[in-house]
């Protein structure tokens, strides 16, 4: 059963609001959201959480001011800088901690307690177009890789237990952390990205990433008509990086109209430019081994 | 000061009005993009190279004939680059997060210091404005300790003695994002007035309030959507510092790496303004603390 992740490099290229056209426009699937930091889908496909669990993962350094005796040896340790002392009294800054261990190890007086930490929320859900596997990292929270990881895990056994053809997942920006571990094993990443000098230059670096961890890329270029110069200059480099272009989508306050419904572009209007979302998904079942749509 | 640009969702334009304050700030003034996975200010500033260097985590590198399979160094690791295999020693550099555990807790030798590359720390000038840069290296998961090694070099540089600070802050609310904000003295969140604008702008609020810094907010592509964000602002007390209009040539100006205060002159004069305004930030704090 494929994979598709929808990816951009730079935010704000309109990954999500394209996820939710393929999952309108998909027969058989799972979606999933893997941006756990800031997940949007959930605007346009409105779940109603059918189960909802907490994420623990990876722990705090908590110092017990009762038992500290203010030598100092944890500050001199933490390579992080979380270490804070004020009129001889320490202490952890929880957002600067990475939760090593390494105070907790060494400090000569067991002051330090590490209690696991409470990052988030994550939820399988029913919607009007299929199951929906989402999350909620607390805000300034760390560890999203594990999270996206542990969705992933969930959409593969829903897919299995519902018979699905399809994982379709929406990617967070970037290519740090969570794209690495939304990335790793995908059969397929679309990479969405926009005519200007920054969405060219993060498209490549993104596309490297996809190369380094072998998974095969496609690209949608939106608001082609912005700059039809860099949109050209992205078609040919497509071309010779042997990279399908799978369609080019104009420019249309549609897509802000539709999110302000709450629904996707392809329920919200047909249009020349829901014609071309619908190439562009052809060509996605395609490039996935998926069956043709009826 | 150090004023962090920020906002939940990308492409709300960070860039474009850190750019542009760069260039409207009345006084030295340096940019520091620490969006190290996707840098993108130096595509709108357009720097002269100056120089750069590699930036490197510390990891463990093993010497196995040294290696007495105590233990000490798998079980101490939170982040599974250490395990023991029966007798056998195996690191995974890439899964280390550097807190020098290992090293310290081994009784034998057999770990010693050793090196991964981040990725690069870059610097230039674009006319008086200071331009810094990180750039992660394809392939490497962890952006906060190369954001780090940025800002150790713009101290180094004595930039925030000299003049103020712009930081350009990654997307999203998580660590990489809150790692480029605790940085800084005060807070301008970008945001735009969709539904999906509101709900990282939220996200943004929740996880940047707390630092209890002076937050200000610019509201782009003002006009699309709808009103929920300036009610949101209004609930919560977050300043509405500027409103910049949706303008199609806004955006193509953009795509050409002009950045907004360069499309047009009722622009450039409302960054001049928001420049002011921003550096009020913290002026008014401090002017309420005396």
């Amino acid at each position: 059963m494929p994979e598709v992740l929808v990816i951009s490099g730079k935010g704000g290229t309109g990954k999500t609001s394209l996820t939710a056209a393929f999952a309108h426009l998909a027969t058989s699937k799972v979606v999933c959201d893997l941006d756990v930091d800031a997940p949007d889908l959930h605007l346009l496909l409105r779940p109603r959480p059918r189960r909802t669990e907490e994420f623990y993962s990876g722990n705090l350094a908590v110092i017990a001011p009762e038992r500290c005796t203010a030598c100092g040896e944890c500050a001199q340790r933490c390579r992080y800088g979380a270490v804070t002392e004020k009129g001889g009294v320490y202490a952890i800054d929880p957002v600067a901690c990475e939760g090593c261990g390494v105070c907790v190890h060494f400090c000569p007086a067991q002051a330090i307690d590490f209690p696991s930490r409470h990052c988030g929320q994550w939820h399988i859900s029913d919607t009007r177009l299929g199951t929906l596997v989402h999350a909620q990292l607390f805000p300034g929270q760390e560890n999203s890789g594990r999270l996206v990881a542990l969705l992933r895990q969930q959409a593969r056994e829903l897919a299995r237990v519902q018979g699905a053809e399809l994982i379709l997942s929406d990617g967070p920006p970037g290519i740090g952390c969570p794209v690495i571990s939304s990335l790793s094993g995908t059969d397929l990443a679309v990479a969405v990205t926009e005519p200007t000098l920054s969405g060219f230059h993060d498209l490549e670096r993104v596309v490297e990433l996809c190369r380094h961890f072998r998974v095969p890329a496609a690209v949608i270029i939106n608001r082609f008509d912005l700059n039809q110069e860099h949109s050209q200059a992205i078609g040919r480099w497509c071309t010779d990086n042997g990279l399908t272009l799978l369609a080019r989508l104009p420019h249309d306050p549609a897509f802000v109209q539709a999110m302000v419904q709450q629904e996707t572009i392809t329920e919200y209007e047909q249009s020349p430019l829901t014609d071309e979302i619908g190439r562009a998904w052809s060509g996605i079942t395609a490039l996935a081994g998926l069956p043709k749509a009826a | 000061m150090i004023l962090a640009v920020a906002s939940g969702k990308g492409g709300t334009g960070k860039t474009s009005v850190a750019a542009s304050l760069a260039l409207s700030w009345p006084g030295p003034v340096a940019a520091v993009d620490l969006d190290v996975e996707e840098p993108n200010l130096h595509l709108l500033l357009h720097p002269q190279p100056g120089g750069g260097q590699g930036a490197y985590l510390e990891v463990p590198s093993a010497d196995e004939a040294l290696c007495i399979a105590c233990g000490a160094c798998a079980e101490l690791c939170q982040y599974k680059a250490i395990s023991l295999l029966g007798e056998t020693l195996l690191v995974f550099p890439e899964m280390c997060h550097g807190c020098g555990g290992c090293l310290a807790v081994c009784p034998s030798g057999a770990l010693r210091p050793g090196q991964r590359e981040l990725g690069q720390v870059l610097w230039g000038r674009a006319g008086d404005i200071a331009v810094y840069q990180g750039r992660l290296r394809v392939g490497e998961a962890m952006s906060p300790p190369l954001m780090r090694s940025v800002m150790t070099q713009v101290r180094a540089d004595g930039a925030e003695i000299k003049g103020d600070v712009i930081i350009d802050a990654p997307p999203g609310v998580s660590c990489p994002a809150v790692t480029a904000v605790s940085q800084a003295e005060a807070i301008l969140l970008v945001t735009e007035p969709t539904p999906f604008g509101l709900y990282d702008f939220s996200l943004a609020w929740q996880a940047f309030a707390p630092l209890g810094r002076p937050l200000a907010a610019v509201i782009n592509r003002a006009g699309v959507g709808d009103r929920k964000v300036y009610a949101f602002c209004a609930d919560h007390g977050i300043p509405i510092l500027a409103e910049i209009p949706y303008d199609r040539a806004v955006a193509e100006a953009y795509s050409r790496g002009v950045p907004a205060c360069r499309a047009s002159s009722e622009l450039a004069g409302l960054f001049q303004r928001l420049a002011q305004d921003c550096r009020a930030l913290v002026g008014g704090r401090e002017a309420a603390h005396a």
